[in-house]
This record gives structure tokens, sequence and C-alpha cells, in this order.
């Protein structure tokens, strides 16, 4: 945990609000952000705020898990291909394991990610989840 | 009380997570099944929400529909009775989410389950006064109630978030407001308790009904208004039938309290509980309708609120999902899993 709180509060901007970089030279967008575009090489890439939609690219449902993730067993960990190209990887959440299918729309929420212990930080992010009624017709 | 400068909500956003728990659950392990049930189940949050995430995403609704930049806001306040931490700002969490400040006002308000009432107002002094353009509150709650307790049954979790602005841009002006609070000993929990006690004979009067009718009176008064002058009013909701019951007193008829009265379908969201109720009405207000608010919070106290829809709502209605959409939205699951969930059980 020593380590983890300052880790943790460095990429809080990036998780809590899903940002990835977007290389000005290719186009390419990869979350996390990265300082050097894994696509071309070129070092000029900006930050940007995703739009938080896309879909199930391929899944698995985790029943053995690290410390602090138990609250949620089972649960899914998804690749999202996000609008923007992006490939991630997230839990899927407000979901039944047998519901997630190849291809389902999903998109972003902002939740507990783990609890280091009763008396240590809390952790959160951004997970997916499939896209709520009302949500797909207006954005 | 009434604000110098004229102003309203721009924008508002509600969240009720998916999982409930039906009343009967709870009568069939702690009553043998026997019971009188006081809602038909309540909203349950799952293992990875809290009162900070619940609040997130209530506040995006409302940005949606304001179409506010979050860093125009200037001020960001969360009200809870379960704030995730002990010492920490819900806010400052809340205000990095969905990308407000630096530059903020940020704070945390308690107040049993008017802490998002408490929020409003002192939202709607900040923007009145011209100290700040746009100002959030939020009213989010994930509600425990002591396994066995009669509060078991509805204590609820779901959060609402209003940004107040001023009027010109409002889809809803704020008329005017009372609070009216005194000391009194219905329920409370002490620091480093997990479950709250309430005092029994103090529940329902002088608790509810004394501060509610009161301070719903006085504000009618101030403003010369009857119940017939209002579209829809909305009651703090601990159950079903107290809200119906002080709304009557007061004059109203059942079309008016209805569509704001969700404690039936999702419990108690405590400091969320009658601003939901408030994003339901306005789901489905059109201009002109009044509306009147009043909040509960024990220990004892009641915010009033009237409001007047603006032929700006129609237009913002449809940029979030509607509260009804997370009402509907729902996974019925069993006492166990919710033991579960809420962490009730020892590991």
């Amino acid at each position: 945990m020593a380590l983890q709180l300052p880790r943790d509060w460095r990429l809080q901007a990036q998780r809590y609000r899903l940002l990835g970089a977007k290389c000005r030279g290719c186009g390419r967008v990869v979350v996390p952000i990265r300082p050097v575009c894994p696509g071309c090489g070129s070092d000029d890439v900006e930050t940007i705020k995703l739009s938080g939609r896309g879909e199930v690219y391929s899944y698995t449902v985790m029943y053995k898990v690290p410390d602090s993730f138990e609250r949620s067993v089972p649960y899914v960990v998804a690749l999202v291909r996000l609008e923007e190209g992006a490939l991630i990887s997230a839990q899927i959440t407000d979901v039944e394991p047998e519901e997630v299918v190849v291809g389902l729309p999903v998109e972003v929420v902002f939740r507990q990610w783990r609890q280091y212990g009763a008396d240590g930080h809390i952790v959160y992010g951004y997970k997916f989840r499939p896209v709520m009624p009302g949500m797909a017709a207006t954005q | 009380m009434k604000t110098v400068a004229p102003v309203g909500l721009v924008g508002y956003g509600a969240y009720v997570p998916r999982y409930r728990l039906a009343a009967s659950e709870v009568a069939a392990v702690w009553q043998g099944g026997r019971d009188h049930l006081p809602v038909r189940e309540k909203s349950v949050p799952g293992p990875d929400e809290d009162a900070v995430t619940m609040a997130v995403e209530a506040a995006l609704n409302a940005v949606s529909r304001a179409q506010v930049d979050p860093a125009e806001l200037g001020a960001v306040y969360v009200g809870s009775e379960s704030h995730p931490y002990a010492v920490k700002p819900s806010s400052t969490m809340v205000a990095e989410a969905i990308g407000a400040g630096p530059s903020v006002l940020a704070a945390s308000f308690e107040f049993a389950c008017k802490a998002g009432t408490e929020a409003l107002q002192a939202a709607l002094g900040l923007v009145g006064a011209g100290m700040v353009p746009y100002a959030l509150a939020i009213g989010s709650d994930t509600a425990q109630g002591r396994p066995s307790d009669e509060l078991e049954y509805t204590a609820g979790a779901g959060a609402a978030a209003l940004i107040v602005g001023p009027a010109e841009g409002a889809l809803a002006v704020v008329e005017g407001s009372r609070s009216y609070v005194t000391d009194t000993p219905d329920f409370f929990r002490r620091a480093g308790q997990k479950y709250p006690r309430h005092g029994g004979r103090f529940t329902g009067e002088p608790g509810y009904f004394g501060h509610v009718l009161p301070a719903a009176e006085a504000l009618l008064a101030d403003l010369g208004h009857g119940p017939e002058d209002y579209a829809a009013v909305i009651l703090h909701q601990p159950n079903a039938k107290f809200p119906a019951k002080a709304a009557a007193d007061l004059g109203f008829r059942p079309e008016q309290w209805e569509i704001g009265l969700l404690v039936g379908q999702i419990g108690n969201a405590y400091a969320g509980s009658s601003l939901i109720g408030l994003t339901a009405v306005l789901d489905q207000a059109g201009p002109g309708d009044r509306i009147l608010l009043v909040s509960f919070g024990s220990g004892a106290g009641s915010d009033a609120f009237s409001l007047v829809v603006t032929d700006k709502v129609s237009a913002r209605q449809g940029l979030a999902p509607k509260t009804m959409d997370y009402v509907k939205r729902r996974r019925p699951i069993d006492y166990a899993l919710y033991a579960r969930y809420r962490g009730k059980l020892a590991v």
C-alpha cells in the first residue's frame, strides 16, 4: 500500500474521467496514457477525454482473484473496443456473467475498484456496463 | 427565504442502483414471513458502489441536462449520511470525477436524510448572492439498517443532483424556500457505530410530521399559495404512509403526490429520497407547473422549496436517462446476496 497510494493518486484523473492519449501523427488512441505512440513512435501525443462508449471485444469470468477484489466475485473482465478505436481492459459491472457476449454495447461508469482494507484508501475508476435504456437514444 | 438575484435549477439528474431487495425477503428472515410491509422493495447498491459513485453518475446526468461545462461550477456540495470516508471529503472526489475545479468550493454536508436539500439551500445562496455562476448540490446515500430492525425494510440507496444557476437559464425557477429545525432525538448513529438507532416514539410525531408540516405551511404562507396552486408535491419518503398522510393533511390530492412518490419501488434513499422524487417529477413536468419539495432529516428538520417550471424543461428532459429508467432497471436479489453485498457477513 505504501507505494500504491502515490500511484493511485497519479493515475486518478485518467481513471476517473477515462482519459486517453491520441497521436497527432497517425491518429491512434491508446489507454492508459503513454508519452510515445505505440503505432508510429511519435512523441507528439495529446491527452483526450474518451466518449466512454464501445463494445465487448473479448472477456473472461473471474473466480480466483487478488486480495480486495473478492467483493464482486464472480465478475467479468473484458477487453472493450472504444468508439475511438482503443482497446482497453476493464471490469464489466451491473451484469450477470452469462449476459456478457462479444459485441455487447457498453458505456463507462465510475465505480470502486478496490479497497485497501477497512482503514486503507479506496481506489475508484472506470468500469463499463451494458448500455442503459434511455442512454442509447440520447448520446 | 429568497435570494437577492433570481435563481433556479438549470440541470438535474438521478441515479438508482439496479439491485432490489423485496420487503418480503426481510420479513421471511426475521419475522417468519409475517409482518406488515412498509414498501414493496428497496434499492441495494452493488459491491462496487457507494455514495460517491452514485453521486458522480447523478451529477454527470445533471451536467448533461444543464449543458454547463463542469469547469464553470463554483461549488460542489455532497450531502450524505454514508460518506465512504469518515475523514476525507466526498465532494473533492466527485469534483475530480466530473471534471470540476480545482478552483471550486467543495464541501460535504450531513443532516441525516435532509443533507441533500441542505446542500441545495447553500447552493441557492451562493448563486443568488452572485458569488458563483453555477453550484452543484447532491444528495446521495447507501443507507444501512441494523439486521432485523424495521429500518432494514426501507433503508435504500440512490442519488440526485441539481445544478443551480441564474433564473434566466433555468428549467425551474425557485420562488422561495424555508428551513425548520428542532433538537429531536428520533434517530441517531454515534461515531464508529455501523448502524443507527431510532427513538421509536419520536419517528412520526414529533419527528416527521412535526417538521414537514410546519416547513411546508410556512413556505406556502410566505408565498400566498395553496395546495391548488401546485401540479406536484414531493415530501421525504421514509415509507409509503408518512408522505401520503402529510400531503393529505396539507390539503393535497393523491394525483399531486403520486408521480414523485417512489419509496415503494426503491425504498428510502435518505439524502437522495425527496430529491430523486423531484427528478421524477421534473422528467414529466411542463412549463408553468408549480412544484413543492419538502425534505425531512432526523435530528431533526425540514427544508421546503417552491419551484415553477419554465419552457426550457422540455428540451433538457431527454438529455440524460430519466429517473424511471433507473427505477425500472431492476434485478431482484435474495437476502443472502444482499447480506454479502452490504457487508453484513463476517468473513
